[in-house]
């Protein structure tokens, strides 16, 4: 760790909890950031079997408001926002000339001209910059940095929904997956959202920074009887992996296309023309060098971000890799190329320099079990 | 915290040595920095080390440290106990959670290493 430069590190609006709570902080993304709590291992599986509580204030807001807002969105991001209904969100991407991917993100339609964009913390102000030059002749539409409006605190898990109830009156059950609603949570002013980042049900819920504090200590205190836990950066990602969610900058970045990243589901191919879609449909009709999928290993060893993969047909690279706490296996998401991207094929890693097999399998990992 | 019976290095590894073999493992203050050990990769019996040298890997969940010998010598024995429950280095660093054994070729490098004391100031 770089001490010297924690110095010059963003702090959310919660960090004298995490330091009142034990967590070791580390920097990610230019944020001063809890890494673990209690150990990765043990909030990983309270997010699996009871809920974990995260602070995801480092992540960035960006608004459009204006009539020619939903044009604008529709040029700059890959996915249809037209189909958007107001209280609706969806996965989306921020596609370069190239069909590349400058980040992802969450677009929300708060109001009929009015969007809310949810990037990765690291990318905001790259993201902002690419944004307002994007749509700089868009006609009506002003574009702002909301970032530090908003706290945001994500409850996740199997009794997540029944600890973030019992602090307000509305029916998070019937807010549909990917929509919001707007209401007080423990007497604070909240746009709760039904989305997450673990491939578990629960909220997300933007507040106010001022009231960060006391939403955070009212949903400890409200959930210590099911056994909520505050959980770290570290399980976020070892929880978002073994769901098969990719990971910005990491799995894809600006040198892999939206198609080769598996985020085809993402692109809306039927809207009119946006950046990067002419590349895109070019890679669509001719087909993938390569391509984006998820790997178990299958002799003991841990593949990492980096690592080669050598298969008959080709090298690959690892772009995540761990040892999952729930499933107790070495997983992790790799480039192959296509011809060794079908289930079952066997492939190698080079862990540092001792060649360990692995196998394609099946995305996501793991998938939790909807009642 | 930290055992006397011992000698420990600036890189948080002890090693206990009886007759002419050192047993090694990683300090309670590592194995709080690594968080969940999830793998150990032990050195081969039978190579040749010398002080200071990369001896095998650990894992925790988020990332791999690598583990540099004490002393010289030969590998003795590694931990078979690890391979099935790797979480015996966070539970019990400084006794079931040993990592490998060295035959020392040169047992007074040992006396260049902290002692107990010193160890518990270096990570104070």
């Amino acid at each position: 760790m770089n001490q010297s430069s924690t110095a010059e590190l963003k702090k959310t609006p919660l960090y004298r909890r995490h330091v009142a709570h034990g967590a070791r902080m580390v920097p990610f993304g230019g944020w001063e950031m809890p890494v673990e709590y209690s150990g990765i291992v043990q909030e990983h599986l309270a997010v699996r079997t009871k809920a974990g509580l995260f602070d995801v204030s480092h992540m960035g807001q960006i608004e459009l408001a204006g009539r020619d807002a939903l044009a604008a969105i529709q040029r700059l991001s890959t996915n249809d926002a037209s189909r958007l209904a107001v209280g609706q969100a969806q996965l989306s991407g921020l596609p370069t000339p190239e069909g590349t991917l400058i980040d992802d993100l969450l677009v929300y339609r708060l109001a009929g001209d009015h969007y809310m964009l949810v990037v990765n913390a690291g990318n905001i102000e790259k993201d902002y910059k690419w944004i307002t030059a994007q749509a700089r002749d868009s006609g009506d539409v002003a574009i702002v940095n909301s970032s530090s409006r908003y706290a945001l605190l994500a409850v996740q898990g199997p009794a997540a929904l029944e600890v973030a109830q019992r602090l307000t009156t509305v029916d998070l059950a019937a807010i549909p997956y990917y929509w919001f609603a707007h209401g007080e949570v423990g007497g604070i002013r909240s746009m709760i959202s039904r989305t997450g980042y673990t491939g578990e049900d629960g909220v997300e819920i933007f507040i106010p920074p001022a009231s960060a504090e006391r939403l955070w200590n009212l949903i400890l205190e409200t959930g210590a009887d099911v056994g909520i836990v505050p959980v770290g950066l570290g399980a976020r990602d070892t929880l978002r992996l073994e769901a098969g969610m990719r990971l910005s900058g990491q799995d894809f970045d600006e040198t892999t296309t939206a198609l080769e990243a598996g985020l085809g589901w993402i692109v809306g191919w039927n809207k009119p023309d946006f950046i990067g879609k002419a590349p895109l449909e070019r890679q669509r009709a001719e087909g993938l060098a390569r391509k984006l999928v998820a790997f178990e290993m299958t002799a003991p060893g841990i593949a990492r971000h980096g690592y080669k993969a050598i298969a008959a047909s080709g090298e690959g690279v690892v772009t995540s890799g761990t040892q999952t706490p729930f499933l107790k296996k070495a997983i992790g998401l790799a480039y192959l190329p296509i011809a060794a991207c079908s289930a079952g094929t066997d492939f190698e890693i080079d862990v540092r320099g001792r060649r360990v097999a692995a196998r394609v399998v099946p995305s996501p990992f793991y998938k939790r079990l909807r009642s | 915290m930290y055992p006397s019976d011992r000698r420990y290095t600036k890189d948080h590894e002890w090693i206990v040595v009886s007759g002419t073999r050192g047993r090694v493992g990683i300090t309670e203050y590592a194995q709080k920095q690594l968080g969940d050990v999830v793998f150990v990769e032990s050195p081969e019996v039978g190579r040749n080390v010398a002080q200071g040298q990369v001896a095998g890997t650990i894992e925790s969940v988020k990332a791999v440290s690598e583990i540099y010998s004490p002393a010289s010598g030969t590998i003795a024995a590694a931990n078979p106990g690890l391979a099935s429950k790797p979480e015996t280095v966070n539970t019990d660093p400084h006794g079931a959670g040993w990592l490998f054994e060295v035959e020392l070729s040169s047992p007074s490098e040992i006396d260049g290493l902290l002692t107990a004391e010193q160890y518990a100031e270096l990570v104070k």
